[in-house]
Parts: C-alpha cells; sequence; structure tokens
C-alpha cells in the first residue's frame, strides 16, 4: 500500500484554510437577510472577508483547529495501523506548518503535547467498503461549538419531550436557545436519534458531513429537519449571538436503532467555520473535495 | 461611525461607549485564557498584590501595561519566522469560562476592556459599570482577519508551562475591530437577546 502522509498534509490544510462552497454561498445568503448596518450584518461581513483571506493566504479559517475526526474508507487488504500511522504523522506535520494550533493537552496537567499527538488523539473511525478506493473525509470540530452540543434521554419531563418527533424538535430547539451565541452561530446542526450515548453523538457528527440543503429520504425526518431549522432561526439568536434572522444554517438528522428501554437524541453543533472536506485515493490519482 | 481606541484606554472613552457601538484597538494588549486568569488570580489578587519573588518581574510589568489596558480571549496559531514570533490566526475564544476570575482582574489591575466571544455574566458586567470597563466582541472563527491586525508579537510569557494557546502574548495591533456587547452603564446585549430567545422558545414549545 501507498503512503500517503503528503495526501493528508494537503486534506488538512485545505480543510482548516479553504471553507467549502456550501457554507460560503449559505453565509452570504444570511448577509442579505440582516438589517443594513447591523452588529449581524456586520459580523457576517467579518466571516466572509475572513474565509476570502484565509483561502488566499493559505491559514486558518479559525485559530481553534479543533479535534481533527477522520472518517476513513478503505477497500479490503489495506491496513488500518499503517493508515493510522500515516495520518499521525501529517497531523504533526501540519502543526508544524501551522494550519493546525497544537491542540491536545493531558485531561489532568493541562500539558500540551506540542504536535496534536495524545490519546485517542486525533479521532479516526476506520471503515471498510467494497469500493476500490480510500476516501477519507475530515472535519476540524473547535472546542467552543463542541461545548454546546447536548444529548437528551428521552422522556424528559421538564420540556415535556416524549419519545417521538415531537419530543425530538423540543430537544433540538431547547439545545439552541441554551446555546445562544456561544458555538460561533450560524451554525450546523447534526441530530442523531437512537443508538447509545456513545454511538449516538459519533452518528450526529456523521450528519454534518452531509451538504447543506441534503434532506432525509425519510419524508417525516426531513420535515421536521425544515422545522427544526426554521424554528431555530425564529429563536432571534442570530450570529454570534448578536439578535438576527440567521442562527442556523441547517438542520440534519438521521436516526439508529436503539434499545427499548433508551430514547437518545444528539444534537451536535458545528460553528459557522464549518470545516469539513474529503479525499479520494484512486490508483495513484489523489483528488480533493 | 467607528469608535478609535487607542491603549492606554481612559475612563471617557469607555464611559462614551454603548452597546452596538463598532470600535477598533491599536496599542499594545495581552492574551489570556484560562491558565492566565486562573494565575493572575491566585498569584496577585488573592496575594494582595504581594505574589512570590519569582513571579513578581512578569506582575509588575503587568502592572503597568493592564492599568488602561485590554485583555484577550485568545489562543492563537503561531509561527516563528527566523527567531521571530508571528500571529498567523487569532480569533477570540469563549469568554464565559473566564467569569469567575474577569471581576477581579478588571478591578486588581484597571483593565477597561476585555475581548473575546459569547459574552459574560453579571459579575463582569458589574466591575464594568464600577471601573469603567466594556466587553467587546470580536467574531469568532475569523482568525486570519484579526491575526493581519496583530502587527508585532512583542513578548510572549509563560510559553512553557502554559502551552502556545494559553501563555500571555504581548501584541501590538493595529485597528482590532470589535463590538461592544457590554457596556459601563450596565446593559449586556447578551443578557437581552438571551431573555428575547428564552420567551420565543416557551412560545414554540407551549402545549
Amino acid at each position: 500500500m501507498r503512503d500517503l502522509t503528503d495526501a493528508f498534509v494537503e486534506l488538512i490544510r485545505r480543510t482548516s484554510t479553504d471553507l467549502p462552497a456550501d457554507m460560503e454561498q449559505a453565509l452570504r445568503a444570511a448577509r442579505e437577510r440582516e438589517a443594513a448596518g447591523s452588529a449581524a450584518q456586520g459580523a457576517l461581513d467579518t466571516m466572509l472577508v475572513n474565509t476570502e483571506m484565509s483561502r488566499a493566504k493559505s491559514r486558518p479559517i479559525c485559530q481553534d483547529t479543533g479535534t481533527p475526526i477522520f472518517e476513513v474508507h478503505y477497500p479490503v487488504g489495506w491496513s488500518t495501523r499503517q493508515l493510522a500511522a500515516q495520518i499521525k504523522q501529517a497531523v504533526a506535520i501540519a502543526t508544524e506548518k501551522s494550519y493546525l494550533r497544537p491542540n491536545a493537552v493531558d485531561a489532568i496537567s493541562g500539558d500540551n503535547s506540542g504536535d496534536n499527538s495524545g490519546v485517542e488523539f486525533p479521532t479516526i473511525h476506520f471503515h471498510e467498503w467494497d469500493e476500490d478506493a480510500v476516501k477519507v473525509d475530515l472535519m476540524l470540530k473547535g472546542g467552543g461549538c463542541e461545548n454546546v452540543g447536548a444529548q437528551y434521554s428521552l422522556p424528559n419531563a421538564q420540556l415535556k419531550a416524549g419519545r417521538d418527533l415531537e419530543g425530538v424538535r423540543r430537544a433540538a430547539l431547547d439545545a439552541v436557545v441554551k446555546a445562544q451565541g456561544q458555538g460561533c452561530a450560524p451554525g450546523v446542526l447534526g441530530i442523531a436519534v437512537g443508538g447509545d450515548r456513545g454511538a449516538s453523538y459519533a452518528f450526529s457528527k456523521q450528519q454534518l458531513f452531509r451538504p447543506l440543503g441534503d434532506r432525509n429520504p425519510h419524508p417525516e425526518l426531513a420535515a421536521l429537519e425544515e422545522t427544526i431549522k426554521a424554528q431555530a432561526n425564529e429563536l432571534g439568536i442570530g450570529p454570534m449571538g448578536f439578535g438576527g434572522q440567521t442562527t442556523v444554517l441547517d438542520v440534519q438528522m438521521d436516526t439508529m436503532h436503539r434499545l427499548p428501554a433508551s430514547f437518545f437524541v444528539s444534537v451536535s453543533y458545528m460553528c459557522w467555520a464549518n470545516r469539513r472536506r474529503s479525499m479520494t485515493v484512486r490508483g495513484d490519482d489523489v483528488t480533493y473535495q | 461611525m467607528i469608535h478609535k481606541l487607542t491603549v492606554p484606554i481612559p475612563d471617557e472613552a469607555i464611559r462614551a461607549l454603548h452597546v452596538g457601538d463598532q470600535v477598533e484597538i491599536s496599542g499594545v494588549i495581552f492574551t489570556a485564557r484560562d491558565a492566565a486568569h486562573k494565575y493572575m488570580v491566585e498569584q496577585f489578587v488573592k496575594t494582595g498584590g504581594n505574589p512570590p519573588q519569582a513571579e513578581t518581574a512578569l506582575y509588575e510589568m503587568l502592572q503597568e501595561k493592564l492599568d488602561g489596558g485590554v485583555i484577550y480571549h485568545c489562543g492563537p496559531v503561531v509561527a516563528k519566522d527566523d527567531g521571530v514570533w508571528r500571529f498567523v490566526a487569532a480569533g477570540p475564544t469563549t469568554s464565559i469560562r473566564e467569569e469567575v476570575y474577569q471581576d477581579l482582574v478588571i478591578e486588581h489591575f484597571n483593565l477597561k476592556a476585555v475581548i473575546g466571544k459569547g459574552g459574560m455574566g453579571p459579575r463582569t458586567l458589574a466591575a464594568c459599570q464600577t471601573i469603567a470597563a466594556v466587553y467587546l466582541h470580536a467574531v469568532g472563527g475569523a482568525g486570519t482577519l484579526i491575526a493581519e491586525r496583530v502587527v508585532e508579537v512583542e513578548d510572549v510569557h509563560k510559553l512553557k508551562e502554559f502551552g502556545v494557546p494559553e501563555a500571555f502574548w504581548q501584541i501590538r495591533v493595529e485597528g482590532f475591530p470589535a463590538v461592544v456587547t457590554m457596556d459601563s452603564h450596565g446593559k449586556s446585549i447578551h443578557a437581552d437577546v438571551a431573555v428575547q430567545s428564552e420567551a420565543k422558545f416557551r412560545e414554540l414549545v407551549a402545549a
């Protein structure tokens, strides 16, 4: 198997410095909806200028380059151990090149490892598949938005949230109102319903890899994605919590099987600097999406 | 209109600011986040201004430069070219984590502004009223743009002990853009938006 270390460094560089087109377009559309001269519009203008600058200068969009989350799809016969070693090497190189901030600290002492290496850091998930190609999705998820994620165990008496889609709606809106502007609004919500606690959170993050506007194939879930998006924006929290029309740019959800006894709703909040990109390796060709 | 502020910032300039105002800051400011705030409170505030011998040099320098000065909640991405530090990306970090320390630090040093994101709570708001200080909101995630306004890294303190994100970076900024979201008259955009959005939330989940 070939050495993909350099390709991983390039994937990290692109992810950290070049905001995906769907996010940029959504921010531009949001800008048009805010009152001229408002703090909300000013914040969106700053985000858009920053997006262009970081792309042109090949610098991190945001200094919190977050937890690097790698989802690796690989064909039969590849070594996940070697792929993991190459990813870790690439992360250290990208840190040295200032595409990433040294962001891994000892849980108790707070000592910074200096190169983003650490226990279970970065996050890497492997999925063997039938395609004759390696596809790697990378998300850089910062701490501000990660801290406002929330998990609900339904029923929840305080929210009057039962074990149904109405309960999911209540939980999701509760997460948005509690987040206020802290997650660097306008954000994107990834919601998972079902699973155990751990699987549910991981699945909620996988929703964030979907392109904006992608709706769940299940009509009821697609409708709920739209409803939560519209109602979250009615809350008026606005960009950075300054007040305004746009609090979330999209909501994407999916379900997993659960135990009869459990009903988890996990909400992962991704900031406006929604840094997610992919790389496909087919034969000698490496392409970036 | 953009209010242009230069460090050290006089009290009158602070009292003239109201929530929603846009400002640009120039002069020497310091980054400080979780480890730095804990350190300042434990070593300087709680000792009544009598830190251990090893910490007095840093204390005296901070006393001078934070009088009328500015603290920025930020953990930057930095690079070192030919021995000179440079800010690569330097947007704000979430401020509310410093709520238990911030009022003490504002009062102890006579700080005039704290820059961060997400806003702070009632203790900080009260200190802003008493001391004449403001909370300034920078745009979270705008790492490259803000780093461009850092024209010089003058020095760094506690780098070994705290690490890159948590160290005190002594930086000269020019035209650092921010919005006043908590003023010295007791107003907070964060408190207002929270009240309004929570009312709307109750409406959306009524019945």
